[in-house]
């Protein structure tokens, strides 16, 4: 910058010589300086003046162009916002495999208000909680004249006759949603199985019903589906054997004092589920909350089919005994040793109540139930392959059953496969699993031995599973669990005409900080009807049942749960519409003669 | 010797007052002036009417109010567009002076007539705003500080105006009225810009704003909710910018017609802050547009005349005046279109209010006695030009 002085010296000194006053020509250039400095300024004020006519003017007709716009507009009806996605109500109904209503929806309102159109808030918030005893009039009167609400949810869900009730009321401020509820008619009826509902996302309009648990869950997008337009979802329960089998297990429970029982019937060609019960159960109408304390299994919520990991014992040998068949080390005579002391990695493995059964055959060590034997069975399979032969019956893994809860029954294996492992596991001890995994290893042999994996959805035709045993080794076994029953420690478990066979499993409960209870037992009864050629799968699950009816309690599973399942087999064999056959008699070596 | 016996002829200097005013003044402005407050008067007719009946008083009894207190407005603004600038500023930097004891004193003796904000000053028979009619007057106060801040030697007048402008916006914002802090910001900003404020300086602080925005918007839940529920098109029918959007569609093009709409009855601020509303409902689109133009004249031909304006004071507070009076009359027009976040502000000159109305009429009588012709001393420029 190239500064110009306002005394120029030269300027100065001429004045002075000619004798004028030096400060003038200061003066003069203040001056001329001062208009240059306006100059400029007034130069850029008016570009900046001229840039704001344009904005203003611009402004101005943008807010002319959207008053136009909105003129142009059609007036909407005023209605209330949506806020977000829009709520898809619809949700299909659950029926069973006959088409029996499971669980629908329900037409009914909420009630809500406006307190800014409300003519007599107090007077509203009286009847309303004359209306409804739940309702405190006092709090209501406070929230209808709070002046920044604008909205409030006074009930959720009201039937038609409290409708015209609050209806009666005349109160302008207080409006009515249409809303869907789900209902299960049933009531407790295969309660786990459908699980339950609640409101998710809730607008006046509509509300939107989600499922809690169990297939409601798992279904979820499934039954919200618009695609399928509402075709009902179709399970393979049966709704009638549903209804027997908790009527007589709930009975079993109560005669024995059980504090929990659970009961599986799976159809062993397809792996349809046609009755799952677990009982203490709930009302999925007014599902309860869940535990917050304590035990899960102790809440009504837990589905001790499903969620329950038991020891399930000597339900476990016949699984060891067709090994054994399978592999070819022994057929179902084959004489095998169950006397003397067996000492397996320093633990000693002794029979129920000290017996000694001595030189049997394979078959015999079944229907007694040796432990030692199924034992020594055990460690001539060798460990490897008996986790391989568990694990391709699905002992491994939770069953992918279609319910939320499916994950949680996750067998508890033990942690280091030890010789002793294999030797207890063999007779079902040392590995937890739901009765809803026997159920399938059983409906595998029971299906000539090819893999079943259980479903709730119904089927049209056979599972086409992977050949776990050959046939000749499934039938083997089917013959070993008839005679269980007929001369073995299953006897109660005869239902005449329906040729009952299987297997009983006690056990006593682990406790928690590790060792067994003397006097708590997981009582088991695994059945197959008809023996001779197998249709159905039964697993019958007490958890502490005790006969008291002796004089000392009795607490195996022969005293039970058998009594129990043949109850329950006797009732429900009708049902699924299979006929008793008397023809074959009481003989147990005819279990395959009808072939 | 005639002279010398009886002494000289009294001659005056200049011509008559009122033929040099009317020779110089913008006539142009000063009919949309007038046609604003016929419509007002028009739009109170429909508007103030369910006022009048929610309060118990004869169905016209605003409309007489609005005349009145109209009647001193245009007094006001005729008074104050007949003085020299010099004159206006004087007299405008006493009135801000006492303007602002009055602001200051509004916590004190202020009433707040329930509104849940203390602007006013209860007279009795009128109340009175402080803030309506500090806006003109911190204008030329103001300017006047800007101006004298470019002279050679002058005050740091831009410092002062600045120190000013904050105290003011900070005690508007107390009360709280943000719309009228946001009015006396953006006035100084204009005179500011107009007045030479350095480019860079400007587009660092448009960036800042943009950038504190987005980083609002990014972190701030509540603030994001609140610009998303602005932008979304769904509006709640219920509150007052619902009726607004509702009555401008039904209005459509020519209107339902004359005292035929409704939306005056649903809306408390049917007279103020919504009046454009009724416009539109009962004289559609026709009426609106007409209103628009009338502002865009009035702050457009001033701007366009201040152009030419030599003398720095004069050109900054004409500005600032235009642009406030501008700015007020398109946030509230940019409200009821939802352009704009609501904001209670008042539409000059047609909205119902007797301080907004004077106040209006002496800031508009101010602007025009600065938007008049007068001698510009540019002899010296077309000299330049001639000799080039």
């Amino acid at each position: 910058m190239i500064r110009t002085p306002l005394r120029p010296l030269a300027r100065i000194l001429d004045a002075r010589q000619k004798g004028e006053n030096p400060d003038a020509i200061e003066r003069e250039n203040l001056r001329i300086r001062h208009e240059q400095m306006r100059d400029k300024a007034r130069m850029r004020a008016e570009g900046r003046l001229l840039v704001m006519a344009v904005m203003f003017f611009g402004a101005f007709c943008v807010v002319g162009a959207r008053m136009g716009m909105l003129a142009a507009s059609e007036p909407a009806e005023p209605r209330a916002v949506h806020t977000g996605a829009s709520i898809i109500a619809s949700r299909a109904d659950i029926t069973d495999r006959h088409g029996r209503i499971l669980a629908t929806n329900m037409s009914i309102h909420s009630l809500y208000a406006h307190p800014q159109q409300m003519i007599d808030p107090d007077r509203a918030a009286t009847e309303l909680a004359a209306i409804f005893p739940d309702l405190d009039a006092a709090k209501l009167a406070a929230r209808f004249n709070d002046p920044k609400r604008k909205f409030l949810w006074v009930k959720k869900k009201i039937s038609p006759e409290q409708m015209q009730a609050v209806h009666d009321i005349g109160e302008p401020g207080l409006l009515f949603g249409p809303r869907e509820m789900r209902l299960y008619p049933n009531g407790a009826l295969a309660a786990h199985v459908l699980g339950g509902s609640s409101f998710g996302k809730e607008g006046v309009h509509s509300a939107e019903v989600i499922g809690t648990a169990g297939v409601e869950r798992y279904f979820e997008d499934l039954l919200r589906d618009p695609a399928r337009e509402g075709a009902p979802l179709q399970l393979s329960l049966d709704l009638t054997v549903q209804a027997a089998a908790e009527e007589v297990l709930d009975a079993g429970m109560k005669l024995l004092n059980a504090k929990a029982a659970a009961s599986v019937l799976m159809d062993v060609k397809t792996g349809e589920v046609i009755s799952l019960v677990s009982l203490p159960d709930f009302d999925p109408n007014d599902r309860p909350r869940p535990l917050t304390e304590g035990e899960a299994a102790d809440s009504p919520l837990f589905n001790h089919a499903l969620q329950g990991l038991y020891e399930l014992g000597s339900t476990f040998k016949i699984f060891t005994a067709a090994q054994a068949m399978e592999l070819g080390l022994v057929n179902a005579d084959t004489i095998i040793d169950t006397s003397g002391t067996f000492r397996v990695g320093g633990e000693i493995i002794g029979e129920f109540e000290n017996h000694n059964y001595g030189k049997i055959s394979v078959e015999q060590v079944i229907v007694k139930s040796s432990n030692r034997g199924t034992g020594r069975l055990a460690l001539a399979i060798g460990s490897t392959r008996q986790q391989e032969f568990l694990k391709s019956l699905g002992f491994f893994d939770p069953v992918p059953l279609e319910m939320i809860e499916a994950k949680g029954g996750q067998p508890l294996l033990p942690k280091r496969w030890t010789d002793l492992s294999t030797a207890t596991v063999s007779f079902g001890h040392g590995l937890s699993s739901s009765p809803l995994h026997l159920a399938a290893a059983y409906a595998t042999l029971a299906n000539d031995g090819r893999r079943v994996v259980p479903t709730l959805l119904k089927q049209t035709s056979p599972q086409d599973g992977p050949q776990v045993v050959s046939k000749s080794v499934a039938e083997a076994a089917q013959v070993m669990l008839r005679k269980v029953v007929t001369e073995g420690t299953a006897s109660f478990g005869e239902v005449p005409g329906y040729y009952v066979g299987g297997k009983t499993g006690t056990s006593e409960k682990l406790k928690p900080r590790g060792g067994y209870y003397k006097d708590k037992n997981i009582n088991t009864f695994a059945s197959i009807f008809p023996a001779h050629d197998p249709k159905y799968v039964l697993i019958v699950t007490l958890d502490e049942a005790a006969d008291m009816t002796g004089d000392r309690p009795r607490r195996t599973a022969g005293w039970t749960a058998v009594p129990v399942a043949a109850e329950m087999i006797g009732r429900i064999a009708p049902l699924l519409g299979l006929r008793p056959d008397y023809q074959l008699g009481q003989l147990e070596g005819v279990v395959k003669v009808s072939r | 010797m005639t002279e010398m016996v009886y002494g000289t002829v009294s001659v005056r200097d200049g011509e008559p007052v009122l033929p040099k005013w009317w020779r110089t003044v913008d006539k142009w402005s000063l009919s949309c002036i007038l046609m604003l407050f016929g419509t007002g008067i028009l739009l109170g007719l429909a508007a103030s009417v369910p006022l009048a009946e929610r309060n118990g008083l004869a169905p016209f009894h605003y409309v007489q109010r609005q005349a009145f207190f109209g009647g001193l407005a245009m007094v006001a603004l005729f008074l104050t567009s007949m003085m020299t600038p010099l004159m206006v500023r004087r007299l405008a930097v006493v009135g801000f002076l006492a303007a602002f004891v009055a602001l200051a004193f509004l916590p004190v003796l202020g009433t707040d007539f329930g509104k849940g904000a203390t602007r006013w000053y209860s007279l009795g028979f009128a109340s009175v705003q402080p803030s309506e009619f500090l806006k003109p007057m911190f204008c030329i106060a103001a300017a006047w500080l800007m101006a004298a801040g470019q002279e050679l030697g002058g005050p740091p007048g831009r410092t002062y105006s600045f120190i000013m402008m904050v105290v003011i916006v900070m005690m508007l914002a107390l009360q709280p009225d943000f719309g009228q802090a946001s009015l006396i910001l953006f006035g100084w900003g204009v005179m500011w810009f107009i007045g030479g404020a350095p480019m860079l300086l400007l587009i660092g602080l448009a960036g800042l704003v943009v950038m504190g925005g987005m980083v609002a918007y990014n972190s701030s839940q509540h603030f994001a909710r609140r610009i998303d529920g602005f932008l979304s098109p769904e509006v709640d029918p219920t509150t007052q910018l619902g009726y607004a959007t509702n009555a401008i569609q039904e209005g459509g093009f020519f209107g339902v017609g004359v005292g035929e709409g409704t939306v005056k009855w649903s809306l408390p601020d049917a007279h103020t802050d919504f009046i454009i509303a009724v416009a539109a409902e009962e004289y559609g689109l026709v009426l609106v547009l007409a209103i628009i133009a009338l502002y865009t004249t009035i702050v457009v031909r001033s701007f366009i005349r201040l152009m030419r304006e030599r003398d720095p004071f004069i050109r900054l507070a004409g500005t600032g005046l235009a642009a406030m009076f501008g700015v007020q009359a398109m946030i509230n027009m940019g409200v009821a279109v939802r352009l704009l976040p609501a904001k209670g502000m008042t539409l000059p000159f047609v909205s119902y209010g007797g301080s907004s109305l004077i106040a209006g009429g002496i800031a508009v009588g101010m602007l025009l006695a600065f938007t008049r012709v007068r001698p510009q001393g540019e002899i010296g420029d077309i000299l330049r030009a001639r000799t080039r």
